[in-house]
């Protein structure tokens, strides 16, 4: 039998029962809608934090001190006490592959002005600090080196924090705030850093000379941070090796000692985070993975009885001159016309959830060429192995008991 | 003289039942030629049914000749009589047998789908071609649900016809129909006769049998007896003759 007949005669048998066919469409148009969803949430994280990433700056390379890695993630422990400032110095002093470097130190607490309160984080860096991290200053100014070495209690705020102390699009630029109930006087503001990814908001920081932050707020002698600049993305490696060997010396760090530091450049950042964005999606689809596993399985349990109920049409088939193989090849196309139209609509609905979640929850999302492509292979696999036994039993039944079936 | 369209020499059917062998078939010898209306008489158990289906190559022997149209059967694969079914015989059943939720044009169309060398167009032609012999020419679009007991068996009758098949094999036709609608497809039958095609009726009743032209009567696996119809029947003279009991939809 040809090929257009074999379609002809399997969506006809279909459409003789609309309802049933959609009922058994609905565990593969679920499952697959599922899968494109969550592959979508999940790339969109990962993509969301690539470009973060690029925007920080692509020859970013900060130093902290080892406990802090033991997790494999950042900004664990902050007690360590392995850096100093004398660590700064001497990076800036020795280092030819880095143009700038600043130490930082950050503390939580509550900013507050007049009866308006807001928990944020303030951080503490030299004037270098905002070219290395990429941070705009649209109003006000950066500070002095006076008002660094007098410990003043100066301040930039970012837009998230005027957003719910002023409102947004305010300019405090000469006001006083207080931060964990000490005045601070703002002298700039700085600009929006974008999208919110998975982790902080770049907008919800307040910024102040290091020194303030380590002796009036921390009362600390260490910091907690190092942050540098490498010349260019080409010299990163070079500027890693020199400030390994450079806090090293300064550590007084043995031959056979490990280092009580741990250094990590922008691009082993992007790493971390979009392995754990794999891991992350690869879980989700998993899971999603097993839905339509069960929709096949229900195509399997329809096609089955669909061929118990039949059996007198099939007897009736063979009779006319359908052959084994044109029974077996009709209950297979139909299986497979099942579970491909079922996974076109869960592509178009998997697609729609993905825009839908991603403008609802303000998450980025990503709508993966390769998983549509993915999930038509599967679908149309999934027609086959769960249409196949139902589809030999159809083949192998006997005309002259069929037609009489009861 | 006409062309033998069946023949069968010494023909054998047992089947296996646990451990008993039932000897269905126990020798058969018969020929039907071209153009003959046979009527296959018998009670239950007799073998006539499964001479039928071994006529009809839907079973097969186990032992001694079957030739169809000068095809010897008894050797082919399965594939191969499937392949004969459609080109060669037309079935209509006791059940009709009909596909439900599919038109009459549709229903009629099946066995076209099964011959490749029949296009989409040639197939709705030869099925409007079919239908309109029968006498349903203006029911084409019908559902079975919509057509009486007879209008389907009809309907059935013009599937079988679509191939052009050598020789039409019913199994008991009238058995599910009223007494009038079994003279009224009785009457199609001796007119699809009458036009050349040969029909072999497997029925238990002496009644319907007079109407056809030869009975064959199987009694144990054997034939007892065969005859020619004296003063055979006319199905449209009898229909004169019953008075009309339901309205013709």
């Amino acid at each position: 039998m040809n090929y257009s007949n074999l379609i002809k005669i399997a969506g006809q048998a279909l459409l003789q029962n609309k309802f049933r066919a959609f009922l058994t469409m609905l565990g593969i148009i679920i499952g697959v809608g599922s899968v494109i969803a969550m592959l979508g949430i999940g790339q969109g994280s990962k993509k969301s934090i690539q470009d973060q990433m690029s925007k920080m700056g692509t020859n970013l390379v900060f130093i902290v001190p080892a406990s802090q890695q033991r997790g494999g993630i950042m900004f664990g422990n902050t007690n360590a006490r392995s850096l100093k400032l004398t660590d700064v110095e001497a990076l800036r002093r020795e280092c030819q592959d880095i143009s700038a470097v600043s130490p930082e130190v950050r503390s939580s607490g509550q900013a507050v002005y007049g009866n308006q309160n807001w928990p944020t984080t303030i951080y503490g860096g030299n004037d270098e600090y905002f070219g290395i991290r990429k941070i705009d200053i649209v109003s006000g100014r950066n500070f002095t080196d006076r008002e660094i070495r007098s410990m003043a209690k100066v301040c930039l705020v970012g837009q998230t924090v005027i957003e719910n102390l002023w409102g947004e699009g305010s300019d405090p630029v000469g006001l006083t705030i207080r931060f964990k109930n000490i005045p601070f006087k703002i002298i700039g503001v700085l600009g929006e850093k974008g999208d919110q990814s998975f982790g902080q908001d770049q907008d919800d920081v307040i910024i102040a000379p290091y020194t303030t932050v380590q002796k009036r707020i921390l009362a600390i002698d260490y910091i907690q941070s190092i942050y540098t600049s490498a010349v260019s993305e080409d010299r990163t490696a070079e500027a890693i090796k020199e400030i390994e060997e450079t806090l090293r010396r300064e550590h007084k760090i043995k031959e056979s000692e490990e280092n009580d530091f741990r250094i990590m450049s922008q691009s082993e950042l992007v790493t971390t985070f979009t392995s754990v964005s794999d891991i992350l999606t690869t879980l989700l689809g998993a899971i999603a993975g097993i839905s339509l596993l069960v929709g096949g399985i229900g195509i399997m349990n329809i096609m089955l009885v669909s061929v118990t109920e039949r059996t007198r049409e099939i007897g009736l088939r063979m009779s006319v001159g359908g052959r084994g193989m044109d029974i077996m090849m009709q209950f297979l196309v139909e299986s497979m016309l099942l579970s491909i139209f079922g996974g076109a609509i869960g592509i178009l609905l998997g697609i729609l959830a993905t825009k839908i979640i991603g403008s609802v929850m303000s998450w980025p999302v990503v709508v993966m060429s390769q998983a549509v492509i993915l999930a038509f292979v599967v679908c149309t696999a999934i027609g086959i192995f769960f249409g196949w036994y139902p589809a030999r039993k159809a083949a192998n039944l006997n005309p002259i008991d069929a037609i009489r079936y009861e | 003289m006409e062309k033998t369209i069946l023949e069968v020499n010494h023909l054998k059917k047992d089947y296996y039942v646990g451990e008993v062998t039932v000897h269905a078939l126990k020798g058969i010898n018969l020929k039907i030629l071209h153009g003959e209306f046979v009527a296959i008489l018998g009670a239950s158990g007799s073998g006539k049914s499964t001479m039928l289906n071994i006529l009809g190559c839907l079973d097969k022997p186990t032992d001694g000749e079957y030739k169809l149209d000068d095809v010897i059967v008894n050797g082919m694969k399965k594939n191969e009589l499937a392949g004969l079914r459609n080109s060669k015989l037309g079935f209509v059943f006791q059940a009709y047998n009909l596909l439900p939720r599919t038109t009459a044009l549709e229903n009629v169309e099946l066995p076209l789908y099964y011959n490749n060398k029949v296009r989409s167009k040639e197939r709705r032609e030869r099925a409007i071609k079919a239908l309109e012999a029968v006498g349903l020419g203006d029911r084409i679009h019908h559902m079975p649900n919509q057509l009486s007991g007879g209008q389907q068996q009809r309907v059935a009758i013009a599937r079988s016809l679509v191939n052009d098949p050598v020789v039409i094999l019913a199994d008991e036709p009238t058995g599910n129909l009223d007494t009038r609608t079994s003279y009224e497809i009785l009457e199609l039958f001796q007119e699809l006769n009458d036009k050349g095609k040969t029909i072999v009726m497997v029925t238990h009743e002496p009644d319907i049998a007079r109407l056809t032209k030869r009975n064959v009567v199987f009694r144990d696996g054997h034939i007892q007896k065969e005859f020619t119809v004296e003063n055979r029947l006319i199905a449209s003279d009898i229909l004169k003759t019953l008075p009309v009991e339901n309205e013709t939809k």
